[in-house]
């Protein structure tokens, strides 16, 4: 129940400050505040309550399952149900939610009530995805999450908004076009193998395809997915609308929106597809590795902030891609810890980046210099958030890069070995930014503010929460384990000749 | 014992995170108070750790705080490990690190960022505990980048110079690029022993790898990849000198003492794995050669006091590396520790003196400082005659001469390599006694505004004292037994072997001696009898030529901004556009051009649709027709 509760709490808080604009501008905000603040402390209860149930052997293969019927005939049905994994993306989820509408505090000062209905819409949107388990419903909420997403970056973006919402908009429909055709597909071909026609995830599992039907179905899922995640080279929508979306868009963008992609290539593509996922693996590996480089290559070049820091995201996320495709346990903890470190750090630039704009009215990193000076705390968090972005270890992000190329080496020695040096160019481009914003001579600007009290707050979680995750990332893979451990046995079932477990005695 | 080991790591942690988070609001007495007095209980309790430790010298210390990471026998801990090489180290570090907080006090109070540089140096001495201490590998990857990241916070720690950034960001960069090494080799460990326990991998590796000497090799090399980076060593040598652009203290306690002797503990840490890649070995003291006379000839014609001591550090290190090669495990670790006393005093020292002359770095305007500074003047002396190896009564004699003995003498030693090592010596004690002749002789250039006070001085005493003494802790084997250190060290490192040889052991002593009093005889005489013969030498250009190629370090930065500095930039730059969204872009403009072109036909006027119509219907009956 506490499925549906969450998603409709979350639209009913959406159309609730969109209400209450008429009384009062400053009133949806904190209607938006109250929602996501109540929704995450719902899912963290929820995560408290289970956290023994991860230990249980065999353990259960939904926490938690709410279904509905909802168009009978076409096998369609309202099916909600997470584990382990859907449930930390959950937590994610209305974490970055809460902190999403804490940026925008003073950011948006127009037409407040539509912001946050629609960065709640956004929220519920990417809630239900993460939970939907019909594929029907898991394309219903796919699109849901993608109009608002249009809207927050049209109407309070900045100078190229409008044409970055449509490059936005354009990109993800088409790519989702194809997951339709792949969802119909695959709906016929196992209605016409079993004469039971449904959209049910669980059910479709272990579906068998001829030969070239299963290479396509599965290419029209990996596209859309790939666009989100987004890999290379379908990540040219990122940087546009990242660099255009107001604070909260880049920070929904790059922490929720880009792990849907990957999710669905852990839930869909994988489990359902294991053995042409095992076909592409070596060109899909590639891909990642290349997307490791390019992307570092492309944020060392970038002179506007958050175009830098989008690309970046697409460095990051080719570590996501190679962990993907390396099919071994610690190569997806890794996935699952970097879907997070990678939310938290690189969201955490995306604030900074906001407040720099805030307090200097430029994203142009030549513009600015030396503001350690002026503001200390910012430049120290800054620091903190590059470090954490380069991969340091302490901070999570090393512990998922590290858990990543640790899992790919076992398969894939080179790819590995080149996507390790994408690290150095991971310094490079870090060091880069600190220099160029808070170290060097400075007499531009005048007297700037250090972080308010809000902002410091935000980031100060934040930054601790980065740390935990490098220190005790135990929570979280312990989290993820059952869900992990499934996935890899049943991709180890299908090939068992190809695929060696690595803690196999030699 | 072992309930204790947290607590080593825990203090330095503990003063960080208190002068990062209240540091500013603190005054400069209570900063000092945190910065120094966690580094001080520290070394308390290594010296608690150290004595224990040499009643049973066979024992080990060893705990688990908490297991990081557990996925399937991944299982790295938050594990700390004692033994007496660890205890080497630890010793160095709190002891060393401890008196330099000391004289950072005083050197940094004035310091609008005081407490920023004393959070810093506290982190430093945690991450660069962790790493010695660290049981496994991730652990020690963990102080490895963290001791990197300070380095890189302190170098460029006065951040609003331009070029200092610079420097600390190539230090950052250039270690990095062996970090990565390290980390893969980590990697292939792992998949070798299905663990990343240090212990654990000595234990198993040499049954393991008996017959898979490929392995060994591409492993070990990985690791000295590593150990390379961070130890500023041929080929990725070349940040050290830049990365004197960090405060004195940085230097003496970073880029001398501690963080760059962190390959010669890897590679002593993991000698069994060497020993079974003798290739490997061999390569070490190649490289620890070569780096040794490469930056030894660069010592020799630099301005800049630091400078000079900076390329005297990567040379001593490339004895260090020299003697892990010839496999002289103990020999390296003796000279490892004495360096870290006379090196660290001479940087202390030079600081002291820069801070005296107003800033003043290059050596040709210092001069007659002897009567003006005694204290340094005596304290320098005593760093200098250790660093030359001035026979018998200098610490630096009994470390460098163990060294240059095995370097012939040892299991893989020859001749090559010890004539080698001979130059080196020469070298060393040329620009050691050139070094002391334009400071401390001679007429006075600049004048002395602030000599050093109780804080600085101390430090000074105290480092005089240990350099003086800790030669004496072990004694060449021709002269009488009397080896503790070695002996200490044998329970965890191997003895060194030594073949048979036609040559003895009193002849290399004298080798090695007349060495040292030939350098220093050289710059005596261009220096001191006849120094209006220098400017009549830079005449000849061929000398010019050597001269300037020694002062630019042999261009190896010009090489690398050639080979990788500039192409990156260039690609970087050149896609700063994006080209794969250019395709993009460019089907978006087709499509508009096309769709521009076709809406001219509807221009409204009736005339052109009558004519489209007629033509249409003109080429439709043509084709009916023709076809």
């Amino acid at each position: 129940m506490i499925l549906l509760s969450l998603i409709v709490l979350l639209m009913l808080g959406g159309a609730l400050s969109y209400l209450s604009e008429r009384l009062n501008p400053y009133a949806p905000r904190w209607v938006a505040l109250l929602t996501t603040l109540t929704s995450f402390v719902l899912v963290i209860i929820f995560w408290l309550g289970h956290y023994h149930r991860f230990t249980l052997s065999p353990a259960p293969n939904w926490l938690e399952e709410f279904r509905l019927e909802w168009i009978p005939t076409f096998g369609i049905s309202f099916h909600l149900a997470i584990d382990g994994l859907s449930l930390i993306l959950l937590a994610l989820t209305c974490f970055l939610g809460l902190l999403a509408v804490l940026c925008s505090w003073r950011e948006i000062q127009e037409r407040t009530g539509f912001f946050y209905f629609n960065l709640l819409w956004i929220l519920a949107g990417v809630a239900g995805v993460f939970m939907a388990i019909d594929l029907f419903l898991f394309y219903f909420f796919w699109e849901i999450m993608l109009i608002p997403m249009y809207f927050l970056i049209g109407i309070w973006g900045g100078h190229k908004r409008v044409y970055a919402a449509y490059k936005f908009f354009i990109f993800t429909q088409a790519s989702g076009l194809l997951m339709l055709l792949s969802i119909l597909g695959l709906y016929y071909s196992h209605g016409q193998l079993t004469g039971h026609y449904t959209f049910n995830y669980t059910e479709l599992l272990g579906t068998t395809f001829s030969d070239p039907r299963g290479f396509w179905l599965m290419m029209g899922f990996c596209i859309a997915f790939a666009v989100k995640l987004p890999l290379i080279p379908f990540h040219a929508w990122l940087p546009d609308a990242h660099s255009e979306a107001p604070t909260a868009g880049s920070l929904l963008l790059a922490g929720i929106l880009l792990k849907t992609g990957a999710y669905g290539l852990l839930r869909f593509v994988l489990p359902i597809f294991p053995v042409q996922a095992m076909e592409i693996a070596t060109p899909a590996m590639w891909l990642g590795v290349t997307g490791v480089l390019y992307g570092a290559f492309l944020a060392f070049s970038q002179t506007d902030l958050k175009r830098l820091i989008a690309y970046t995201s697409v460095s990051h996320m080719g570590f996501v891609m190679m962990g993907l495709f390396a099919f071994n346990e610690l190569a997806l903890q890794g996935v699952v810890m970097q879907l997070i470190t990678h939310a938290i750090s690189t969201g955490a630039l995306f604030l900074l980046a906001g407040m720099l704009k805030e307090r200097l009215h430029t994203r142009d990193i030549g513009q600015m210099g030396g503001l350690w000076t002026r503001m200390p705390q910012l430049g120290t968090l800054g620091l903190v958030f590059a470090l954490a972005s380069l991969g340091l270890p302490g901070f999570g992000n090393f512990v998922a890069e590290f858990l990543i190329l640790l899992g790919s080496f076992e398969a894939h020695r080179w790819h590995t070995v080149i996507a390790a040096l994408g690290l150095v160019f991971s310094a490079v481009y870090s060091l880069r930014i600190v220099q160029k914003i808070f170290l060097g001579p400075q007499n531009r600007y005048g007297v700037l503010a250090d972080f308010t009290h809000r902002e410091r707050l935000m980031m100060g979680i934040l930054a601790i929460s980065i740390f935990w995750l490098g220190l005790f990332p135990q929570p979280v893979i312990h989290t993820a384990r059952p869900a992990i451990v499934k996935l890899v046995e049943l991709l180890s079932k299908e090939s068992d000749t190809a695929y060696q477990p690595y803690y196999e005695p030699k | 014992m072992s309930n204790l080991l947290w607590l080593l790591p825990a203090f330095p942690f503990l003063g960080f995170v208190l002068l990062t988070a209240i540091g500013k609001r603190l005054s400069s007495r209570h900063v000092a108070l945190i910065g120094v007095g966690s580094i001080t209980l520290a070394g308390i309790v290594s010296l608690i750790l150290g004595i224990s430790l040499l009643q049973h010298p066979l024992e080990h210390y060893s705990h688990t705080l908490w297991i990081w990471i557990d996925i399937g026998n991944f299982q790295p801990g938050m594990g700390l490990y004692v033994d007496t090489l660890a205890m080497v180290f630890l010793f160095v570090i709190t002891v060393v690190g401890a008196l330099i907080h000391v004289y950072a006090c005083e050197f940094m109070e004035k310091d609008p960022d005081y407490s920023r540089f004393m959070s810093c140096m506290n982190l430093f001495v945690c991450a660069m505990l962790l790493l010695v201490m660290a049981d496994n590998f991730l652990l020690l990857y963990l102080g490895w980048e963290g001791v990197g990241l300070c380095s890189y916070m302190l170098i460029g720690f006065w951040y609003e110079k331009p070029a200092n950034g610079y420097a600390a960001r190539k230090a950052f960069t250039m270690t990095r690029l062996g970090d990565i090494s390290l980390a893969i080799g980590m990697m292939y460990l792992f998949y070798e022993f299905n663990s990343l326990n240090i212990a654990k991998i000595v234990a198993l590796a040499p049954e393991q790898w008996a017959l898979q000497p490929q392995t060994a090799l591409i492993v070990t090399l990985l690791l000295l990849g590593g150990a390379l980076g961070k130890s500023a060593q041929f080929p990725l040598h070349n940040w050290l000198p830049d990365a004197m652009a960090g405060p004195s203290p940085v230097s003496a306690l970073i880029h001398a003492a501690t963080m760059v002797t962190a390959g010669v503990y890897l590679i002593a840490r993991m000698h069994a794995l060497f020993e079974l890649a003798p290739a490997v070995q061999g390569l070490i003291a190649i490289i620890g050669a070569v780096t040794l006379l490469l930056a030894g000839f660069s010592a020799l014609v630099q301005y800049d006091i630091k400078r000079v001591l900076a390329y005297s550090t990567i040379s001593q290190i490339g004895y260090m590396f020299l003697a892990l090669g010839v496999g002289a495990w103990t020999a390296a670790i003796f000279h490892f520790m004495v360096h870290a006393f006379f090196k660290a005093l001479l940087f202390l020292a030079a600081g002291a003196i820069i801070e005296a002359l107003h800033h003043e770095h290059n050596m040709f305007r210092m001069g007659g400082l002897k009567s003006k500074l005694p204290l340094i003047f005596w304290t320098f002396l005593i760093a200098s005659a250790s660093l030359a190896a001035v026979p018998l009564l200098s610490a630096g004699f009994y470390s460098k001469d163990q060294i240059l003995w095995y370097t012939l003498a040892g299991q893989y030693g020859n001749p090559v390599l010890y004539s080698m090592a001979l130059v080196g010596a020469l070298l060393t004690a040329a620009y050691t006694a050139r070094m002391m002749l334009l400071v401390f002789w001679g007429q006075a250039k600049s004048q002395v505004l602030r000599p050093p006070g109780t804080r600085m001085s101390l430090p000074l005493i105290i480092l005089a004292l240990l350099t003086s003494l800790a030669g004496f802790l072990e004694f060449p084997h021709n002269f009488f037994h009397f080896t503790p250190f070695s002996d200490f060290l044998n329970s965890s490192l191997p003895l060194t072997s030594v073949k048979e040889q036609g040559f003895s052991e009193g002849i290399s002593q004298v080798l090695a001696a007349v060495m040292t009093f030939v350098g220093a005889y050289i710059a005596y005489y261009f220096y001191h009898l006849r120094p209006n013969l220098l400017p009549v030498l830079k005449e000849q250009s061929w000398l010019l030529f050597l001269q300037q190629l020694w002062l630019k370090g042999w261009y190896f930065d010009q090489l690398y901004d050639f080979l990788w500095v500039r192409p990156f930039q260039w690609i970087t730059a050149k896609n700063k556009e994006d080209v794969i969204d250019g395709w993009y872009s460019s089907l978006t403009s087709a499509t508009r051009t096309m769709s521009d072109s076709l809406s001219l036909l509807q221009s409204g006027s009736l005339r052109w649709y009558v004519m489209g119509m007629v033509l249409g219907a003109i080429l439709l009956l043509s084709l009916q027709i023709l076809l």
